[in-house]
């Protein structure tokens, strides 16, 4: 279990530098003065070379970004040089808007999904099960911009039944339910469709299993059977997905949280990529990237914990 | 009451279907095919289609609704809904066959070099494959366009570098099962070159499933574009792309429902499509892409 831990920390270690170092080569090799580029209109010798000075731009490349890397490590994200602010206290301002959209979602998701995929195997080849088939396909395949844009259209514009835009008032915890409503259904449309997928594979697979054969010949009734011994054996991929499905909507909500014009880590990064705020795009996605996998991480772990043979590199 | 022998005779009636035949009596088999047909159809005859050009304004008739005139009705400018949707299609099929072709063919090649060298090479590939599926690839392809500026061929790259990961497992785990069968190990015992091997008898043989994951493929790239060119970061305007068509519907969603209903219609039939023919065809060549991604 040690070495399976110590080899996904690597993996994700690895992916995080990688980001970092792509992003940071991408912000400086590209043609132009990012401190022009991101002063634009108010851009003057004493303001350029005050940018260039704190941004380390005049040094070379290694430099800067060893000194960024540096940084990193002691959990220092950079400075928005443009507002003065450590990008570090902007990224956690609008982080926890991200976790409870992803949360809700994938949360919403599962309790959809794991009971239609449990029908849909204990009722294999009916009606019904074909149905849930057509529908999770469906649910995946349809884009969550377009769910997000006509649940939008539907039940906000035409019908105005909830709110357009906006995270909520602050401090009024139904007021931002009610702004949550729509984004997380948006969002958890596909992954209804994922887990009610794996969910209902996983539990074909089980019920092959000689354990559920004993349990059966034990005469245990088979919804007694379905619960005690099948689901249990069937969620171990489950939870993997979900862990994967959060670490997605991490990084992916970004289109849905424009749309419904809600803070977040993916509306933070996107304005600052039409203001040119490179510090802000670089420490956003630094943080969205290891995010999403320490969530994938913490997917394997679980999975590893229940299953041996996945620790052990088999 | 089915008698043995006719469960014999149903098998090997299946046995003897070919894959064509079985995805042709799979109802969604053919709503998928007729689908991506139609994607097809649309983006090859769209000047024959519809007597409007995708930019032509016609400003008497902006944001006008359904008519006999404009079927689907008009954006912001007054330009044809059914026409841009109609050219729509080309620009989705534009950057989703070449960004697939690309990434699957990387994925072959570093797949089969890493299931055939094995050792250190195949575990520096899989970690470079698993680095590259950790990226949020939204995310990251936002930051990309919007600092080197939009661009269908950017789109392509970043589209070819974010998915011939699974492509590279996908063989990978193929090649692992051929590597050890006889014709291999004799070509390898008659000296032939790795290179060689590989083109002329791991190719062949591990190729199939590459096909059917393509097919999955296309309709992510599709929405990708799509995502993109919502936030003004895919094909610059006025090229019409479903993305584009959409956020105009969004901006003007409170004057007219009709470019977010129509542009969501043509873009969920090419995702579904797509989706479902592809689906088809892996059960009717009996592929399993998820076993062997996972081994």
């Amino acid at each position: 279990m040690f070495g399976f831990l110590i080899r996904r920390t690597f993996t994700l270690l690895l992916t995080v530098l990688g980001a970092v170092v792509l992003l940071f080569l991408i912000i400086r090799l590209i043609p132009g003065d990012p401190a022009i580029a991101m002063l634009g209109n108010r851009a003057t010798p004493g303001l350029i070379a005050s940018i260039r000075e704190q941004m380390l731009l005049d040094e070379p490349v290694y430099i800067q970004l060893w000194s960024f890397l540096t940084g990193v490590l002691q959990g220092d994200l950079g400075r928005d040089v443009l507002n003065d602010r450590p990008v570090g206290t902007m990224v956690m301002e609008v982080l926890p808007h991200t976790i409870v959209l992803a949360l809700s979602s994938i949360g919403l998701a599962s309790l959809v999904g794991i009971p239609l995929g449990a029908y849909a195997a204990a009722h294999r080849n009916s009606f019904l099960d074909r149905i849930t088939g057509f529908l999770s396909v469906s649910f995946i395949t349809i884009p969550n911009f377009v769910a997000g844009l006509l649940l939008l259209l539907v039940f906000s514009v035409q019908l105005r039944w909830l709110p357009v835009s906006g995270g909520g008032e602050s401090g009024d915890l139904l007021s931002q339910l009610r702004h949550l409503i729509l984004p997380v259904t948006a969002l958890a449309l596909s992954w209804v469709g994922y887990i009610a997928r794996i969910v209902r594979s996983s539990v074909l697979e089980e019920m092959t299993k000689d354990h559920v054969r004993t349990a059966h010949s034990k005469g245990l009734s088979s919804r007694k059977v379905l619960f005690k011994h099948v689901l249990r054996g069937a969620l171990i991929p489950t939870i993997a997905v979900i862990g994967v499905g959060f670490g997605n909507l991490l990084g992916g909500a970004v289109l849905i949280e424009i749309i419904f014009n809600r803070p977040g880590l993916g509306y933070l990064v996107l304005n600052a990529i039409e203001s040119r705020n490179y510090p802000i795009v670089q420490g956003g996605l630094i943080v969205a990237v290891a995010l999403y996998g320490v969530a994938n991480l913490l997917a394997d772990l679980s999975y590893g914990l229940v299953d041996p043979r996945i620790r052990d590199g088999e | 009451m089915s008698s043995p022998a006719t469960v014999t005779e149903k098998d090997s009636a299946k046995r003897q279907s070919t894959p064509l035949s079985r995805v042709l009596s799979d109802p969604s088999g053919i709503v998928g095919g007729l689908f991506v047909l139609l994607i097809l159809l649309l983006a090859i005859f769209a000047p024959w289609i519809t007597p409007y050009g995708p930019e032509e304004i016609d400003v008497l008739n902006r944001l006008a609704g359904p008519s006999a005139e404009h079927w689907l009705g008009t954006d912001q400018l007054g330009r044809d809904t059914f026409t841009r949707l109609v050219y729509g299609a080309r620009i989705a099929l534009l950057v989703a066959l070449p960004s697939v072709l690309a990434g699957a063919l990387i994925g072959l090649v570093l797949g089969m070099i890493a299931g055939y060298f094995r050792g250190p090479v195949e575990n520096a590939l899989l970690a470079l494959f698993d680095i590259i599926r950790s990226f949020p690839a939204l995310l990251l392809a936002i930051a990309i366009i919007a600092l080197t500026g939009p661009s269908l061929t950017m789109i392509v790259i970043i589209m070819a570098v974010t998915r011939f990961p699974s492509y590279g497992r996908l063989i990978r785990a193929q090649t692992l099962k051929v590597r050890e069968e006889e014709y291999v190990t004799a070509s390898r015992a008659l000296g032939n070159n790795p290179a060689a091997i590989m083109r002329k008898h791991l190719m062949p043989n591990v190729i199939a499933p590459l096909f059917i994951q393509a097919a999955m493929d296309i309709p992510v790239v599709i929405t990708f574009e799509a995502g993109l060119s919502f936030l003004g970061l895919g094909v610059a305007p006025p090229t019409p792309s479903w993305g584009s068509i959409l956020q105009d519907g969004y901006a003007y969603v409170r004057a007219t429902p009709w470019l977010v209903t129509f542009g969501s219609a043509f873009l969920v039939v090419a995702t579904l499509g797509f989706t479902f023919l592809a689906e088809s065809l892996r059960d009717a060549f009996d592929v399993r892409l998820k076993n062997t991604d996972a081994n």
